[in-house]
């Protein structure tokens, strides 16, 4: 069977879960891998929970914030951008492919730009394999 | 992608610009009493789940009996059922139904998006006792159903995880009271044009104080340039004068003019303006926002279809001010070319992005150059009108005139269908060319224009020697709306223009509490639009306003003082000036959270290297459920 990587999207509630609703209401269709979880700002995501979640087992997070200058809390998502760089530092520490973390800025009016990045990101994901942590 | 910009805009960005304006004093919040006659301090949760089928929006792709059978095993659940549509008056009811018949204390509706629905389910749990933090939303319509058509089965594996998810987190949902703030009932409307003008008439006959700003010295905006307006050929004073005659003498406007917005800091319902009168600093306080600062007409540029570079080639706009002065006597003919510099293009994301990392007149030349190069991408819905305004014009003042429209697509909506007909009998003739194939424009021997091009539906090409060549060029985004998008925290849409918080459902809200778009800011509008849209906006501010109170979210930050070490690093990363340091005992601080200033963006909670701060129906318990059940089977 082909290897079907789970996928787990922090969006932020007003750009890129909006976002993720137009890609929807648009049709635009993207591989069913990405589960989205809704948060009120990037900012909102804890370095920890990302850790805990890639070593546990999850194949890929996805953080989706407004773009620069955007953020509805002024600058979460330039917060959530340093956290990602040390968040990249720790995974390398760990063994874990840096790929299966990925930053991205969507705005409300990008459904096209969140649908890209879920097919880009699962194919990514599905070349580097399933998550060494994966409990077998 | 934008790694290598931002690094420079963060350095920029250190030095705060907090200590500017003084922060402004939230009223302390009123505590309701908690009502939850179903929802018990430590019982156990019992999860009703409700799975939509949406017609056959859901239904038709993931397969929804198998999703409600996999939901009523999940852990917690107590009830599960499908639904043609839970929205509906009749899901509804079985929703409070449900919650009383089988004691339901959490309720999960899978369907659609909660940034339209989830007020709509949130009521109906209240109505049944529940309080509406309890309820959750499992969104397989538009993240599932509409993104997967073409795999079903990959579709209902992932509606069944979502599905799970959401009932990981309902497992730790809490009640939460939401705080009451005041809200002060006046208003500042942006942009005088008919819109700004009709906008702050209508509120301040209901009584509220408007605060009327207009960067130009003298109101009108748009129509103060134009003169007859389609479909009644009324004189576009007519419409203005008596609105802004209205607004200057109106005893509850003040009016602002030659005023720029600078800063709006605060809340819905305390919002504090600062701008700039002239030069001069001014500052007042408002309840509500509309932005009515209008779109602009596209000037093309120099040498597309030869403007600028023959005389006789010109706008719609400049061919009514001709009109208008009587310079267009009978000639023998005008050429009228639909489209210009609209329809085709793609504004790319960069293009707005960029203004978000740059300065503004950066932005805008950037934009601007690469719209003269392309176009603007979107249908400006009022030329097509405009165009033929002219042509009876012209024709009532000459019929021996030839005039004749050339255009890839005609759109005349609604009424606009009988102008078209009216045009058609006073001999206005429609030549239809390949978009791809548009005409050409050289000069005769003569000094006159020579328009070439391709009739589709005669199948030959014709040669056009004509006295004026007029341009219909699109509305495009007001140059001011990429600032005060900005300043205001709205979004813009991929055309560039404001965005609204929803086409369909919201079209004059905006994502900001408090804050209402009308006119032609949110896209290309006609008077009669512009007017309806301004009164809805008016009309949406005035309810917050009559209410005179209203309650915010209660997704806001707590701290737990047993944790809390009074480091101080929450206060630090605050953009809202929420959290203050108070001292509980003799040298002992805490951080105290000011519950209406706080916007809930959780970036303190982050930051807590105790983790004394959780937000409010974000706990890290909710979130981690999540992602937990995720790596489970069940």
């Amino acid at each position: 069977m082909e290897f079907e990587p789970v996928i787990l999207a922090f969006c932020c509630n007003w750009c890129s879960y909006a976002g993720a609703d137009l890609a929807g209401t648009a049709r635009i269709s993207y591989p069913p891998n990405i589960r989205i979880i809704r948060v009120m700002c990037s900012g909102m995501v804890h370095p920890a929970l990302v850790m805990d979640a890639l070593s546990k087992g999850i194949d890929g997070v996805l953080i989706a914030g407004c773009h620069p200058g955007d953020c509805h809390y002024t600058d979460g998502n330039l917060k959530t951008e340093r956290r990602v760089e040390a968040l990249r530092v720790m995974m390398e520490d760990l063994g874990i492919e840096i790929e299966r973390l990925r930053l991205e800025w969507v705005s409300s009016g990008e459904g096209e730009k969140f649908a890209r990045v879920a097919r880009e990101m699962t194919e990514t994901i599905k070349k580097i394999g399933p998550n060494p942590f994966k409990p077998r | 992608m934008s790694k290598g910009g931002t690094k420079g805009r963060k350095r920029a960005a250190k030095p705060k610009r907090r200590p500017e304006t003084p922060p402004i004093q939230a009223p302390t919040p009123t505590k309701p009493k908690l009502k939850l006659p179903v929802w018990k301090e430590g019982e156990a949760p019992r999860i009703g789940v409700f799975i939509c089928h949406c017609g056959i929006n859901i239904g038709g792709v993931v397969n929804v009996p198998v999703v409600v059978e996999f939901a009523t095993k999940l852990p917690n659940v107590a009830y599960s059922e499908d639904n043609i549509y839970t929205c509906s008056e009749a899901g509804l009811a079985s929703i409070n139904e449900a919650i009383k018949k089988y004691n339901l204390n959490r309720v999960i509706v899978a369907s659609c998006t909660p940034r339209t629905h989830e007020p709509l389910f949130r009521s109906a749990c209240e109505e049944a006792g529940l309080n509406k933090y309890l309820f959750e939303m499992a969104n397989i319509r538009e993240q599932c159903s509409w993104v997967h058509s073409h795999e079903p089965e990959g579709a209902t594996e992932k509606a069944k995880d979502i599905v799970k998810m959401a009932v990981a987190r309902a497992t730790w949902l809490q009640p939460q009271e939401e705080p009451e703030i005041d809200v002060m009932g006046s208003s500042l409307v942006i942009g005088g044009g008919v819109a700004g003008t009709t906008a702050a008439l209508s509120l301040a006959n209901q009584g509220f104080k408007v605060y009327l700003v207009e960067k130009e010295p003298e109101l009108g905006g748009n129509l103060r340039r134009l003169h007859k307006l389609y479909p009644t050929m009324q004189e576009a004073s007519e419409i203005l004068n008596p609105t802004v005659e209205a607004v200057k003498n109106h005893k509850n406007i003040q009016l602002l003019t030659s005023t720029t917005i600078t800063d709006v800091k605060g809340y819905v319902g305390n919002f504090h303006v600062s701008a700039a009168k002239n030069g001069e600093k001014i500052g007042f306080d408002v309840g509500t926002i509309i932005v009515a600062c209008g779109a602009m007409n596209y000037r093309p540029p120099e040498g597309l279809y030869q403007y600028g570079v023959y005389d006789k080639i010109v706008t719609q706009l400049e061919m009514d001010q001709l009109l208008n002065k009587g310079a267009i006597k009978s000639p023998d003919r005008v050429v009228m070319i639909q489209c210009v510099g609209s329809r085709k293009g793609e504004i790319r994301a960069y293009e707005l992005e960029a203004f978000a990392m740059s300065d503004t007149s950066r932005l805008l030349r950037k934009i601007l150059k690469a719209r003269k190069e392309e176009g603007w991408p979107y249908c400006s819905r009022i030329c097509c009108m405009n165009a033929i305004k002219n042509a009876i014009l012209i024709k009532e003042l000459s019929p021996k005139t030839d005039v004749i429209i050339l255009y890839s697509d005609l759109r005349v909506y609604k009424e606009y269908e009988d102008f078209y007909s009216r045009a058609r009998d006073l001999e206005v003739k429609f030549v239809k060319f390949i978009e791809e194939a548009g005409p050409e424009i050289a000069q005769t021997a003569d000094g006159r224009l020579l328009v070439s091009v391709y009739d589709m539906l005669a199948g030959h090409e014709v040669k056009l020697t004509t006295d004026w060549v007029v341009l219909s060029t699109p509305l495009i985004p007001h140059k001011d709306s990429i600032i005060l998008a900005r300043t205001l925290k709205i979004p813009l849409s991929p055309d560039g223009f404001l965005m609204e918080a929803h086409l369909k459902l919201r079209p004059v809200d905006t994502q900001m509490d408090g804050i209402f778009l009308a006119g032609a800011a949110t896209g290309p509008k006609d008077v009669p639009e512009t007017i309806v849209s301004a009164k809805a906006a008016a009309s949406r501010a005035a309810i917050l306003m009559a209410n005179k109170k209203m309650r915010t979210e209660a997704i806001t930050a707590v701290v737990n003082s047993d944790l809390c070490r009074g480091c101080g690093r929450c206060q630090e990363v605050c953009e809202f000036n929420a959290i203050e340091l108070v001292e509980v005992a003799p040298k002992v601080k805490n951080a105290k959270i000011n519950e209406i200033s706080c916007k809930g963006c959780g970036t303190c909670s982050v930051t807590c290297p105790t983790g004394a701060i959780t937000m409010r129906h974000f706990t890290e318990k909710q979130v981690n459920a999540m992602v937990e059940s995720l790596l489970t089977g069940g």
